[in-house]
């Protein structure tokens, strides 16, 4: 990979994203006359370090809730900090010129989820695929149509297809459009979020071949945001384990499933399905993931841990590095150090 | 209804009102509790006819778990729908039978399903908030079930009800009884749909992906609480699903469905470990997790084809490394070279290694 002496591709140090409610104006009547109400406060993303460095694939894992997706939108600046930084190759993200900004921000997309919802309707692919190269002044208009019949190539699709609409491709073709689209602009770094949850096994099997190729051709960088074990264990160097806002541990993708440091890791990794034919006794993991709105005080995991220890319900145990590269919050690890 | 006595009793604990096997005084195991012979249901659209389901047949035991798998557009959903009398038009059942116990359900009066849908057959289906009424509190929607199917009192219903609650693991039943579907996390929506399909006790439970919509810590609970009722009860389940991994452990036989076929059954054993048909083989090895990390995986190329006007013979064959011109006619259901007893596919070229 990458020498260690380059700074990281991209690197967030300590960010944070509080979604707020604010107060409407009968509350605030209300508190006028003695109701206590308040501001209602997510803390989405709570002091998360990450850097991932040129060339690298780095899979984010995490239940629905735990603010890995706004993690991803936040890496890439679709979302503004609530706090903390972004840095691009060393240099600072933010407070950069508007038309510096928009340089760079075309060398970090990202490809949703759903194939259905995030390609327009009423816009026919070459217009999905092409308008932002030309609005961006990459390609001329003239050139649209070869560019994007290159791009759609690349992506495994037949460039006679581009005159027509997003509903008369299938799922996995849309897939393929919208991972298109992302490419168009040249990009260095892709957010995938939950890119092959939508697919059929075998169509997913194809998309991950797929990005595995283009990372080859095109060196690109990839934080691969991922429920699904599986698919993040096939596709990723690295791996960080997010719970409820914050990142309770992270390391080698081998480390992290050959020995889980982490209570909730290690619960994660025991429902990971395997395609045994072997009658198993499902053994659930107790409760479910808090809301996000009253995170529980001190290790978030605390009330659903196995191992939950006087500690854990007031103290909360810092991202604390455990072996070389691999990185660990759990207070076990103070004790039996 | 009749109270028959108590079959199942030394196995589990005496059940009120429990329907066994022995219902009607059938002799135990001697029939399978269900039967699908030859099911066809067919969609007549302005396009063209859409074979959803072609020609389908299975049988299910009572207390045994049949796993139905497939991609999107295989059928077995439709499937499902198809045994809960849920076809809507321009769908019809245009063949086959449907056997539950004694009675034919493909002949059967709107009036007769509607007394058996949520009594003897229930369904749980993918997303417990399109299930779930929003604008109902969760007692309302067990009640109106228990009331639909019994002449009990709306006490008696009530307690039911709560009992059903704690059976699939929610905490403080009574409050939740009074919440509103909103109110419920997804994982604790898809409990409620599951004690509303077990509220009357049913013979066969068909599940339509009810977990894929759920976070895999959800989803081991669900399936901790379904694997459990299903062998305190006895109750006989169709699990339908995209997820091998869920049904490797979960299923006793597998069906692997691909447009509107059944291509393979078996047990779950047979069908994983020897898979006979190149579309079974071609599913498992596309998994992630059974190939080496790092390394390309073994895709399936094309993609599923349309079910409007199907050409002739195995629809796998554009897709498969080992057709020959003899995939233009389709393929008998056959045993499977290797395997056991039950293990058959629909296919030319079986793998036989």
């Amino acid at each position: 990979m990458q020498t260690t002496d380059k700074p990281p591709l991209l690197e967030l140090s300590a960010v944070s994203k509080r979604f707020v409610k604010p107060l409407d104006i009968a509350m605030q009547i209300g508190n006028l006359l003695g109701a206590h109400l308040r501001e209602e406060v997510v803390h989405a993303v709570d002091g998360v370090d990450l850097s991932i460095m040129q060339g690298e694939v780095v899979g984010l894992v995490g239940e629905s809730g735990c603010g890995k997706s706004t993690l991803g939108r936040l890496a890439i600046g679709l979302l503004p900090l609530s706090a903390g930084r972004r840095s691009w190759k060393g240099a600072p993200l933010d407070g950069l010129p508007a038309e510096r900004a928009r340089a760079l921000q075309l060398k970090m997309q990202m490809i949703f989820q759903d194939p259905y919802a995030s390609l327009n309707p009423r816009m026919r692919v070459i217009d999905i695929v092409g308008e932002a190269p030309v609005a961006h002044g990459l390609i001329h208009r003239r050139q649209q149509t070869e560019f994007v019949g290159l791009q759609l190539n690349r992506v495994g699709l037949d460039p006679t297809l581009m005159r027509r609409f997003p509903h008369q491709f299938s799922g996995g073709q849309r897939a393929r459009i919208g991972i298109a689209r992302a490419l168009a602009v040249k990009p260095e770094f892709l957010v995938c979020d939950e890119s092959v949850a939508a697919l059929d096994v075998s169509i997913q099997a194809q998309v991950l071949n797929l990005f595995d190729d283009l990372q080859s051709a095109l060196g690109l960088t990839y934080l691969f945001i991922s429920h699904d074990l599986g698919v993040v264990q096939h596709i990723s160097d690295r791996v960080l384990i997010m719970y409820l806002g914050r990142i309770v541990e992270s390391g080698l993708t081998q480390q992290i499933f050959h020995a889980p440091n982490h209570p909730y890791t290690q619960a994660l990794l025991a429902e990971v399905g395997k395609v045994e034919p072997k009658k198993r006794t499902f053994v659930p993991i107790k409760g479910e993931i808090p809301s996000p709105l009253a995170p529980p005080p001190g290790c978030h995991f605390h009330p659903r841990c196995p191992h939950v220890m006087d500690r854990c319900r007031v103290e909360s145990p810092p991202l604390v590095e455990i072996a070389p590269a691999r990185m660990s919050a759990c207070w076990l690890n103070a004790t039996a150090g | 209804m009749s109270e028959q006595a108590d079959a199942m009793g030394a196995k589990g604990r005496p059940e009120r009102e429990y329907r066994s096997a022995q219902r009607e005084g059938d002799p135990v195991n001697v029939k399978p509790l269900l039967e699908v012979d030859g099911l066809r249901t067919h969609f007549f659209t302005k396009a063209g006819v859409v074979k959803a389901v072609d020609d389908v047949s299975f049988t299910l035991a009572a207390g045994e778990v049949l796993g139905l798998v497939g991609e999107s557009g295989s059928g077995k959903s439709m499937t499902g729908y198809s045994l809960m009398g849920l076809i809507d038009p321009p769908g019809r059942i245009v063949g086959g039978s449907i056997r539950l116990r004694d009675s034919e359900l493909t002949t059967l009066s709107a009036e007769g399903m509607r007394s058996l849908r949520g009594n003897r057959l229930a369904m749980i289906f993918q997303d417990p908030m399109m299930t779930l009424n929003p604008v109902l509190r969760v007692d309302r929607q067990m009640t109106e079930a228990i009331l639909a199917h019994a002449k009990v009192s709306e006490r008696e219903a009530l307690a039911r009800s709560r009992e059903a609650l704690v059976k699939v693991g929610i905490a403080s039943p009574d409050e939740r009884l009074m919440a509103y579907p909103h109110q419920f996390s997804g994982g604790m929506r898809q409990r409620v749909a599951i004690a509303i399909a077990l509220l009357n006790r049913p013979d066969v439970i068909i599940a339509d992906e009810p977990t894929t919509a759920l976070d895999v810590t959800i989803q081991g609970q669900i399936l901790y609480e379904v694997q459990k009722l299903s062998r305190e009860l006895g109750t006989a389940l169709i699990w339908i699903t995209h997820d091998l991994s869920v049904i490797a452990g979960l299923a006793d036989r597998i069906c692997v469905m691909y447009a509107g076929r059944i291509v393979e059954q078996g047990t779950t054993e047979d069908v994983l470990t020897h898979p006979a048909h190149p579309y079974t083989q071609g599913l498992l090895d596309s998994v992630p997790s059974r190939n080496p990390p790092g390394e390309r995986l073994r895709q399936i190329p094309g993609m599923t084809p349309s079910l409007l006007d199907v050409a002739p013979g195995c629809a796998f064959r554009e897709r498969c490394t080992r057709a020959t011109a003899i995939c233009e006619t389709m393929p008998d259901m056959l045993p499977a070279p290797r395997g056991g007893e039950g293990h058959a596919m629909r296919c030319h070229h079986p793998l036989a290694d």
